[in-house]
């Protein structure tokens, strides 16, 4: 049973809440870290490492909370204050923000679910099936993985021009949903977990591949699904560059939004950090939620930038 | 233990896209009762058709037909979109950079030969721009990398709430580069931004962080340190752990202090990972584009550029002059910047290794 506890991307499974033990299991032979006890000198300078990572955010809340006037004072204040509600409407009003949330939720909705299916599918075929020209279309995948997505966007927006879809949320769904890195992940994972007898003995059973996907590979694949899901949404919610090209103030999303605000549209710095909050609020939520299996994606080497 | 070896070997070319042994020890069991279990669950989404429509044909032959072809249909979704909206327009980039094309009119292309790339290269801003992407990505980089190496090594001791540390430093890697770059940009302000203030206190004057060069570039260096140290700091953690124990114990007992088992033991069996960092971090500050956007919201990167980045200089000339072909012509330029980056990397650390295993 230790082995059903181990994959650490197991979205809440049963799993031992601290893991020091779980690792020295799992490690016992091979490559275990080390060990030693952090001294107090450890935790001070972690300590300091994670006010500097909060503090922003903190600042964002005493920010959003004031007045402009407020924020204009010396010594400036370092505690919230009783304009958030205020502030919150105000960006609302000015910025359009709840469109831009709704927005913003479709949008990185969409890219989750489309780019986590095709990306099973294909890292399945590509970790499982045999086909001509396998090697060089995973060779492909892979080579175009590091090239930033950014150095294609004039031809990607003639394109979008030309389909008429400028300003429209599909011309920032579907080029969201190329994920060469997903496939690759997706491909990793099924090579590692999917045995390839429970593949043969389904076959013998005269199952159809279709039938072993959905039947075998989804359910184990889920702990990867949910791993790429989560980084993808992510992404898809803070993506920046090609939204701002694609999209305008009529059909925002909140990285759109936040650009309005930042672009000398609102004066207000409190409106303008209310606004910020509003837009960073749910990727905290999913933080806050599923930190510890974004933490453990990213340790497993799962995410570019 | 089988696949600590298959582990192994695959680090040594793809440290960080590699994933822990347990996840191929853990499978096994789950896998199986999931198929021979009563009624194999399918996944809760709606939309999934039933298997029956890509069942296959009766006939033998025709069966084995469809076994052939029917791989083509799992990747063909993604290779649909990838060619569509990836690969073609990455190729198309340099076609485009050789004619003339304008924002408004983007149907219509007008030959140019290689004048694009000619007036990008007598145009002072783009030297500028070329120059203070360099200088930023030094400046955001190197101590990026070095503050995150070191805050794995701390990470990697035996801690109380670790989990709670990891998950709270990779925090602002969560955050959008607008929401970061709008906060940063207030506490950098030139009155009544709070470091301003926080240097008054040191009894330093206060810093005019948008108009200095040297100051802007470490206004929007610290934007993009802020972001990604924490994550760097989790990629350099995960490669420290798979350096097998038996090294440092081995090191303690030739007396090696902690410092020299650091530099001894930690940094040779992570450099690949350092490797795989460096190359991300490259490729991430040769494209910087929505910090020095924000920081002030003018798409000239400040009054004299000067904290304007390649990135930044596509973008106002394509969408700020609607000069489509010129940004093109920069895109090029970006991609064999980083072609030649990356390469550089990787043939310093190939020579790296050939001369520290000659050793």
């Amino acid at each position: 049973m230790t082995a059903l506890a181990a994959p650490p991307t197991a979205p809440g499974k049963g799993r031992p809440p601290q893991d020091p033990p779980r690792r020295r299991a799992r490690k016992g032979g091979g490559g275990a870290g080390r060990t030693m006890k952090g001294g107090w000198l450890s935790y001070v300078i972690l300590g300091f490492a994670l006010l500097i990572s909060a503090f922003p955010f903190y600042w964002t809340i005493v920010a959003a909370s004031r007045s402009n006037a407020d924020l204009a004072q010396v010594p400036p204040s370092l505690l919230p204050g009783p304009n958030l509600i205020r502030n919150f409407d105000a960006v609302l009003e000015e910025a359009d923000i709840g469109k831009a949330l709704l927005n913003s939720l479709i949008v990185s909705g969409s890219i989750t679910l489309g780019t986590v299916l095709c990306c099973t599918l294909a890292g399945f075929a590509f970790a499982k099936l045999k086909f001509r020209g396998r090697g060089a279309l995973l060779t492909l995948t892979i080579g175009t993985m590091m090239i930033p997505p950014q150095l294609g966007v004039i031809p990607l927006f003639m394109l979008i021009a030309e389909l008429q879809w400028v300003n429209q949320l599909q011309a920032v769904i579907l080029p969201g949903l190329v994920s060469a890195f997903g496939v690759f992940f997706m491909r990793q994972y099924l090579v590692q977990s999917l045995p390839d007898e429970l593949i043969e003995a389904a076959r013998v059973d005269g199952a159809s591949t279709a039938r072993i996907f959905w039947s075998i590979v989804i359910p184990i694949a889920r702990p990867g699904m949910a791993v790429l899901g989560m980084l993808t949404f992510m992404t898809a919610w803070n993506d920046f560059f090609w939204p701002i090209i694609a999209l305008s103030s009529q059909e925002p999303t909140v990285q759109v939004a936040l650009r309005q605000l930042g672009g000398g549209y609102v004066n207000d710095q409190s409106v303008i950090m209310a606004g910020t909050l509003l837009g960073t609020l749910p990727v905290l939520l999913v933080f806050g939620l599923l930190g510890r299996q974004i933490v453990g994606g990213i340790m497993q080497g799962a995410v570019k930038g | 233990m089988a696949d600590g070896e298959e582990g192994r070997g695959q680090r040594d070319r793809l440290t960080p896209l590699r994933f822990p042994p347990p996840l191929l020890a853990g499978a096994g069991p789950p896998a199986h009762s999931g198929w021979a279990g009563p009624g194999p669950r399918t996944p809760g989404s709606p939309a999934s058709p039933p298997p029956v429509p890509l069942a296959p044909p009766a006939t033998p032959s025709l069966r084995r037909t469809w076994r052939k072809a029917s791989p083509y249909a799992y990747i063909a979704p993604f290779f649909t979109l990838f060619l569509a909206f990836g690969l073609f327009p990455l190729l198309y980039t340099a076609f485009v950079s050789l004619y003339r094309v304008e924002l408004q009119t983007s149907g219509e292309m007008e030959w140019r030969g290689i004048a694009n790339y000619t007036a990008l290269f007598t145009d002072e801003y783009f030297w500028i721009s070329l120059r203070n992407t360099f200088t930023i990505g030094v400046l955001s980089t190197v101590p990026q990398l070095a503050m995150a190496l070191g805050l794995a090594h701390l990470l990697n001791y035996r801690l109380r709430g670790r989990t709670f540390i990891r998950t709270a430093i990779l925090l602002p890697y969560a955050t959008s580069v607008a929401a970061a770059t709008l906060v940063f940009a207030q506490l950098f302000g030139r009155d009544f931004g709070l470091i301003n203030y926080v240097i008054g206190l040191v009894g330093l004057d206060p810093v005019d962080w948008q108009t200095g060069t040297v100051a802007s570039q470490i206004a929007v260096s610290t934007i993009v340190i802020w972001r990604w140290t924490g994550y760097n700091a989790l990629i350099y953690l995960a490669g420290m752990q798979s350096i097998p124990h038996e090294l440092y114990e081995a090191a303690e007992m030739d007396g090696a202090s902690r410092w020299r088992q650091f530099i001894h033991v930690t940094l040779p069996g992570l450099r690949p990972t350092i490797v795989f960092t460096v190359i991300i971090s490259t490729i991430g500050a040769t494209q910087l584009f929505g910090e020095p956007l924000l920081f002030e919201g003018s798409i000239s990167g400040g009054i004299s550029h000067q904290y304007q980045t390649l990135g930044l200089y596509m973008y106002e000339q394509g969408w700020g002059f609607f000069h489509l072909g010129r940004a093109a012509a920069i895109a090029w330029v970006m991609f064999v910047l980083i072609v030649v980056l990356v390469g550089a990397n990787a043939l310093i650390a190939r020579r790296r290794a050939r001369k520290e295993a000659g050793r």
